[in-house]
């Protein structure tokens, strides 16, 4: 891990990267990296996260500011700009079932090609995808996803990069930062190494290749 | 004391559907009712799926946290023994048949239990979320949903809306009526407070098995 600052971290980034965002609704969202991206308005990004938050917060800041050219995530209904914005055909979204997104990101970070699921067989989701007979039962393929970055939020962060999560602040971020060769993460608090016990370590340190450490 | 509207007709009945230490998961809109009716003393593990077992009452103004809310980012309660996990560990829940009931909204239920209930092509496009997971690998699916929408039924030979999932629901709770769908039929098990079973008849062009008498939900 290495530490850097806010500026340097979001410099890595090119336009036109793919780019993976912890959060649910904004809740565990790194905002200083998403505030940073905004003004150093890194474009064209393919962003890989659960929703399309609101405007004003979290991944609904790229939207607004135009940075966004596609999306994959499973929600984007509670930002009417996000919804405007694809249905205008200004910005491409792919929206894929919940359980089935977090599981492609899962798939990527654990070395798996894919995994079969029953969420979507027969149904709209199915098309184009194949249909994978096991036990009797039919399942989809869907594969693997991974990214160029993972923008992570966690609570605490020791001075070696191992990662514990508040509450629901946690959702995808352990799973994104499995699943993108650059993992960069903000916390609440830097701590120094021991205080987060081995036990309560939820992200490895060696999985962290940036931390921010100051503004 | 003041009778029920529909939506709290439709909540209060469904709790009556929850037992003792199951793990539940509630949609938005009338299925965030149903927590309101859970009897006293009567313990259920509600689930959020951004990543918590144990939510809660609504609190009090003031007592919100930033980082304990619920699939809609709205501060949340935990309540003690409650706890947090991954997105993918509570897809996980969901779809490993670990949740024992789910409640959801709907659009349209056809005669064969098959829901559609997260989009209307080209005016509402808001993505599924985790309903079409939750449908599919839920133990036992319950929709909740008024009768009619606009003095349309809601009930429809098919559906003409993409399904959320082509696993059948179990049952469908309106404010007219309880309906059962096992092995592709539907029954009338229960009607409405002060509903005849012709009204429900009228208003369900689905085919619909009834044994009189049809007795009237106790709510």
């Amino acid at each position: 891990m290495k530490p850097v600052s806010v500026k340097d971290a979001v410099d890595l980034i090119p336009h036109g990267a793919t780019v993976m965002v912890g959060g649910f609704m904004g809740v565990g969202t790194p905002e200083r990296l998403i505030d940073e991206i905004v003004r150093q308005g890194k474009r064209d990004l393919v962003v890989i996260t659960n929703d399309a938050c609101t405007p004003g917060r979290g991944i609904g800041k790229l939207i607004d500011a135009g940075l966004v050219a596609s999306a994959i995530a499973s929600h984007i209904g509670l930002n009417p700009r996000a919804q405007q914005e694809m249905l205008a055909g200004r910005m491409r979204v792919d929206l894929v079932p919940q359980g089935t997104l977090i599981e492609r990101i899962r798939a990527g970070g654990f070395g798996l090609g894919g995994v079969l699921t029953l969420s979507g067989v027969g149904n709209t989701v199915e098309e184009g995808k194949r249909v994978i007979e096991v036990g009797g039962a039919k399942y989809l393929l869907e594969t693997a996803l991974r990214s160029q970055f993972a923008l992570v939020h966690a609570f605490l962060a020791d001075q070696q990069g191992n990662l514990a999560y508040a509450l629901t602040a946690r959702n995808y971020n352990p799973v994104i930062a499995m699943a993108a060769d650059t993992v960069i993460a903000t916390a609440e608090h830097i701590v120094p190494v021991g205080v987060i016990a081995p036990d309560h370590v939820v992200t490895p340190a060696p999985l962290i290749d940036y931390l921010v450490v100051n503004p | 004391m003041k009778p029920l509207d529909a939506q709290n007709v439709i909540a209060k009945r469904i709790a009556g559907e929850l037992r003792e230490g199951m793990l539940v998961n509630l949609g938005i809109g009338i299925p965030t009712l149903v927590a309101n009716y859970v009897p006293s003393g009567m313990s259920i593990h509600f689930q959020s799926e951004n990543g918590l077992i144990g939510t809660g009452p609504v609190l009090d103004e003031g007592f919100s946290h930033p980082t304990l809310t619920d699939a809609g980012g709205k501060p949340v309660n935990a309540l003690p023994g409650a706890a947090t996990f991954d997105s993918a560990m509570s897809f996980g829940l969901i779809r490993g048949g670990h949740v024992d009931v789910t409640v959801l909204g709907g659009l349209q239920v056809d005669g064969k239990g098959r829901l559609a209930n997260w989009t209307i092509p080209g005016k509402l496009v808001p993505g599924m979320g985790g309903a079409m997971d939750l449908v599919t690998g839920a133990k036992r699916v319950i929709v909740a949903m008024q009768h009619t929408a606009k003095g349309k039924p809601k009930f429809i030979a098919t559906c003409t809306l993409p399904l959320t999932s082509t696993r059948p629901v179990d049952l469908v709770v309106t404010e007219m009526a309880v309906i059962a769908f096992q092995h592709g039929r539907a029954t009338l098990l229960e009607v409405g407070p002060g509903i005849a079973v012709a009204e429900v008849v009228a208003n369900t062009p689905i085919s619909l098995e009834i044994r009189e008498p049809v007795p009237e939900m106790r709510i």
